[in-house]
């Protein structure tokens, strides 16, 4: 995994609750057994007013003037302002795949779906949780300044505004931020394990034999 | 200290915690389908893995695979490709049971795992599948797991884990005649909202909930997801046990009295301390109806669509109205009057014999209404089919115009062929409601088997209270 340490980005603001992960990538996105080019059909019942399908080229398709992130101030960014709930429903990982492929970096919202969340950080792509006060607050100022950056230093746990004029402190596990911050392989830090795994399951084994049988 | 049956299900599977609380738990069952694992096994061999435990795993394909015509096999190539993907790393890697396309007991995943007896009291369940907490009715902690994560159990046997909040959602009293474990669950969501179970894993008990069947408590603990939690659960009872008996993979002989015995402790302590109490009376509780976008917009059938200009908060009031629009209804309007295109029952949360008996209960001698396009029941699996068959319910849906479909997924994600073109309206058994979840522009409303039926026949919804 990419490491994440500090991200200075524009902004794209989502002014909608409970998004879900059928609208960050429909069903028939899905079929595909890789892990990459999912960020064309990125939102893509929203962002196109043509009815996508896999292996359609971006050339060929019509754009949504009216969806936010077709407007050329938003262009670019690398940050996705979100409302409460951001990511709910499915737990596909084609969700943050798509994100990250479409070059968002960081996500900054008052709640995640809890999977997606999880599913987010595998995958380098920074989930941050503000009250909902400050993310109104940037929701704002996004569409009060066109070119609205933030930087997020992780290590600080910190959202700021370029002038610095508004500095948000955001909380996040100790050990999801040491993973991102080093770029760690989860698999591998998990299998420095193995002994105590084995030890665990030759317990379990001796207390439910069923469960091995 | 007493505890409760979450508390004693994530003791009984800590490898190692954390200094912050984050733990290494053991993975007892791992369930695997075609859409989400392709890159799991992937990753598996390009970093030269072996998984761990392999005799852990149960797999299906169900997501992608038709509902017709099963002698021409997938015609979609890609969907094809991903089905024959599962095949070939299945017989690659081995598994403890392998349901591939086409076997007789081939079906939806959270319908084959409980119904195979895979699914026992006591385990830690994942799946790379929101609704894997549908398992959570067997006393499991289950729950849904993105591909990283299947790659990972697939790996090292455990998942990395902090431990969520314990809520418990008691609904006592008696349910009224018509009223089920979905409306139960819609009216749970009405309530909390969509992320009112963020955080928490959700028990269920109260006296309504010992009264329902397995099926009814899967149906349940399967939409605890909608309610934001990853988990729900219901303690073990005679009901569990009942249902396990003699099932392909339950123990047998004096193993199964040592598992019974066990899984007898599978309940929350008197006194156990809760973080969240949510209280239901059961007998309140109607027949529900969603008429938005999100499954928290909802309304008992005999209510009205609800108005946007009465709704003070704003993010909430361009949601409904947003909502509104999709779904092409207006305010006030009676959900009565609300008219359907097509029918949908299935799903892992309505595919099973009861559903499918409350269902043919209440189409038995009528026919569907002639404004309603489509009206089909798809199985949650082969052997529910099968089932079905035997007591003839399938001649009942047939006489009354329902088509009658081999097991899958289906129209609940439309990833196969099935699906709503764009305008139309669905009465659907299914979980989600969210824009184009059942076809780009499809309408979808949630409801329990029987209103579905009682939509189907009356071409609008209709209260399966009265209507009988």
């Amino acid at each position: 995994m990419e490491k994440f340490t500090r991200l200075e980005g524009l902004v794209a603001p989502l002014d909608r609750a409970n998004v879900d992960t059928d609208a960050i990538i429909p069903k028939q996105f899905l079929k595909s057994i890789k892990r990459s080019g999912f960020g064309v059909n990125l939102f893509d019942a929203w962002r196109f007013l043509d009815h996508g399908e896999p292996g359609m080229e971006l050339a060929s398709r019509q754009p949504n003037p009216d969806f936010v992130l077709n407007q050329p101030r938003y262009k670019g960014a690398s940050i996705l302002l979100a409302r409460k709930n951001f990511g709910c429903g499915s737990s596909r990982e084609h969700a943050p795949w798509a994100l990250g492929d479409y070059g968002f970096k960081a996500m900054i919202a008052p709640s995640y779906g809890e999977i997606f969340y999880n599913n987010s950080l595998k995958n380098g792509l920074l989930p941050i949780v503000l009250t909902e006060v400050e993310v109104d607050s940037l929701f704002h100022d996004v569409e009060a300044f066109p070119g609205f950056r933030l930087v997020i230093d992780l290590e600080q746990q910190t959202v700021s505004t370029m002038d610095g004029s508004k500095v948000f402190r955001f909380q996040i596990d100790p050990s999801r931020k040491h993973s991102l911050v080093h770029g760690l392989d989860e698999i591998g830090t998990t299998l420095q394990h193995a002994d105590e795994i084995r030890a665990f399951e030759d317990k379990h084994k001796s207390r439910q034999p069923w469960l091995f049988s | 200290m007493p505890q409760t049956l979450y508390d004693k299900l994530w003791d009984s599977h800590v490898v190692r915690t954390e200094p912050d609380g984050t733990a290494l738990i053991y993975i007892d069952r791992h369930l695997v389908h075609e859409v989400t694992s392709p890159q799991a096994f992937e990753g598996l061999k390009l970093a030269h893995r072996k998984p761990w435990r392999m005799d852990s795993v149960v797999a299906t394909a169900d997501h992608n695979t038709p509902t017709t015509d099963w002698d021409k096999g997938i015609e979609d190539p890609i969907s094809r490709l991903q089905v024959e993907t599962l095949d070939a790393n299945i017989s690659e890697f081995g598994a403890k049971a392998y349901f591939p396309f086409l076997d007789r007991r081939q079906g939806i995943v959270h319908v084959i795992g409980p119904e195979q007896g895979a699914t026992l009291p006591g385990m830690t369940v994942v799946c790379g599948d929101s609704h894997t907490s549908t398992h959570g009715a067997f006393a499991c902690l289950a729950h849904g797991i993105g591909t990283s994560e299947v790659e990972h159990v697939l790996a090292t046997q455990c998942l990395v884990q902090k431990k969520m909040k314990n809520m418990l959602v008691e609904v006592d009293g008696s349910l009224g005649r018509g009223v089920t474990a979905k409306d139960i669950a819609l009216a749970l969501i009405g309530q909390i909202g969509t992320a009112g179970g963020t955080g928490y894993a959700i028990e269920f008990g109260g006296s309504a909930v010992r009264g329902l069947s397995m099926e009814g408590r899967m149906t349940l603990c399967n939409m605890a997801i909608e309610a934001g939690a990853r988990a729900g659960m219901v303690a073990v009872d005679d009901a569990t046990i009942n249902y396990l008996k003699g099932r392909t993979f339950a123990p047998e002989g004096a193993m199964w009295d040592q598992a019974v015995r066990y899984w007898r402790t599978l309940r929350s302590d008197d006194n156990a301390a809760f973080d969240l109490v949510v209280r239901l009376s059961g007998s309140e509780i109607k027949p529900q109806v969603t008429w938005g976008t999100s499954p928290e917009m909802v309304i008992p059938v005999d209510g009205r669509v609800p108005d946007p200009e009465k709704e003070r908060d704003e993010v909430r009031r361009e949601g409904m109205e947003r909502a509104l629009v999709y779904m092409g209804l207006e305010p006030n309007m009676a959900a009565s009057d609300i008219t359907i295109d097509k029918v949908f029952i299935g799903s892992c949360t309505n595919s099973r014999i009861e559903d499918l008996r409350a269902a043919a209960e209440v189409v038995k001698g009528k026919h569907v209404a002639p404004t309603v396009r489509l009206a089909m029941v798809v199985p949650g699996s082969g052997l529910v089919k099968e089932q079905a068959e035997k007591e003839g319910l399938d001649r009942i849906f047939s006489e009354a115009g329902f088509e009658w479909r081999q097991p899958g997924c289906s129209m609940c994600l439309a990833m196969n062929n099935d699906r709503l073109e764009p305008g139309e309206r669905c009465a659907s058994t299914s979980n989600r409601n969210f824009e184009g979840r059942q076809g780009a522009g499809g309408r979808t409303h949630l409801v329990s088997p029987a209103m579905a039926a009682g939509a189907a026949i009356a071409g609008h919804f209709v209260d399966v209270r009265s209507a009988r």
